[in-house]
């Protein structure tokens, strides 16, 4: 993985390297290097499959991270390449004519996150969701508890306790 | 609304042009209205009787309780010695057993089967899902309560409720409906405005007609 990353390192602005195991690696690259990395990447040194396209969201810095996760399952290695976008607005550029399922992803992405694919297949169409009104689901910023408790009638009854309180008052109950 | 379900302009094998609107031609509008028991008591036990050693499950796994209904259909626990048998539609099914957490997604699916199953019916809640939320108590995306959207006849309560547990419900079941109590299809019928309603609240892009099938 290190002798892949100095040689991709000579042709592309990558950041550090980070190594989970031997066979698995994550990589940051600039939003404008990806498509071209991505390519290299297929049609060069093997990374034939897209295993999965994944967004995280880092509510605090302003920023989405889209992770791409290759496989080349010829030398059983996985590389991810991680491309930090602005939140505001998100847009990033589609891969569907890379990988074709990089689309079912790139919808699953726009509906959960909000982040926008121009050109990908069916994108605008409803995904998991039917009729949503709200902000997308997996933004930080949303409130799953206060949107459960405003849109779904509850059960009156459930209570919830401290462990830690709950037993101290079990175990000792004379004592505070 | 879904494009097979709006109005348009159909020519017909005469020749003849005709507007077409799905959800009122192809479909009843009829609300569902009160089955009332027999004309005697006692054939209305008769009925009940046969009722309840007849409960037909409708084969359709909402969560991930559909899993403990796999060893009940097979040799282990083998349901089907009791009367209790699954079938493929609901128009066969008599008792649909909503197994586990219920997205609004599939929610509309399962008004859509309970609404198309043949009176007398009845609906179990398996698992603490459906009774109070359960571990989805936060979710976004899962009701909280059945009983505001479907009559509810039964609760089986755990996390998942064994196979065993599924038994004794059946149990329970049998007997609610020998003592005439399975009532749940005319509760449907007599709430028919408050269920909506509720319904209503949760699937945001309601394109089906309201009692329909």
């Amino acid at each position: 993985m290190r002798e892949l990353h100095t040689r991709l390192g000579k042709l592309f602005p990558l950041g550090e390297l980070t190594e989970q195991r031997t066979n698995l690696a994550f990589v940051s690259v600039p939003q404008e290097h990806l498509r071209a990395l991505l390519l290299h990447l297929r049609d060069r040194e093997g990374f034939t499959h897209l295993v999965l396209l994944t967004a995280v969201d880092w509510l605090e810095e302003g920023q989405f991270q889209l992770t791409y996760l290759l496989a080349d399952r010829k030398n059983a290695r996985d590389i991810g390449l991680r491309v930090m976008i602005p939140r505001d607005g998100a847009t990033m550029q589609s891969i569907h004519e890379l990988w074709p399922t990089a689309a079912t992803y790139q919808r699953e992405l726009r509906e959960m996150f909000g982040i926008d694919f121009p050109g990908s297949p069916r994108v605008e169409e409803d995904f998991i969701l039917e009729g949503w009104r709200d902000i997308p689901p997996y933004r930080r910023d949303f409130d799953t508890l206060k949107f459960a408790v405003e849109n779904y009638s509850q059960r009156p009854g459930r209570e919830t306790h401290d462990p830690a309180t709950h037993m101290k008052q079990q175990l000792y109950p004379g004592e505070n | 609304m879904k494009e097979e379900l709006k109005i348009r302009v159909v020519k017909g094998p005469d020749g003849v042009e005709f507007e077409v609107e799905p959800l009122r031609d192809y479909y009843c509008e009829a609300a569902p209205t009160v089955m009332p028991g027999a004309y005697i008591k006692i054939v209305e036990d008769m009925f009940n009787w046969a009722r309840s050693e007849s409960i037909w499950i409708l084969g359709f796994g909402t969560g991930c309780g559909a899993i403990e209904m796999r060893p009940l259909m097979t040799p282990r626990f083998d349901a089907y010695r009791y009367g209790v048998q699954w079938r493929p539609t609901p128009r066969q099914a008599n008792l649909f057993v909503i197994s586990g957490y219920l997205s609004t997604k599939t929610l509309k699916r399962a008004i859509r089967a309970y609404e198309q199953m043949q009176s007398p019916k009845y609906v179990i809640g398996l698992g603490s899902c459906t009774i109070n939320g359960g571990m989805y108590w936060d979710s976004y995306n899962t009701i909280k309560r059945l009983d505001d959207y479907l009559p509810v006849d039964l609760y089986i309560a755990g996390c998942m409720p064994r196979p065993e547990a599924l038994l004794a419900g059946f149990m329970d079941m049998k007997k609610l409906i020998r003592a005439g109590r399975g009532e749940g299809a005319n509760l449907y019928a007599e709430n028919f405005e408050w269920y909506k309603a509720n319904q209503k609240r949760v699937i945001h892009d309601w394109d089906m007609p309201d009692y329909n099938w």
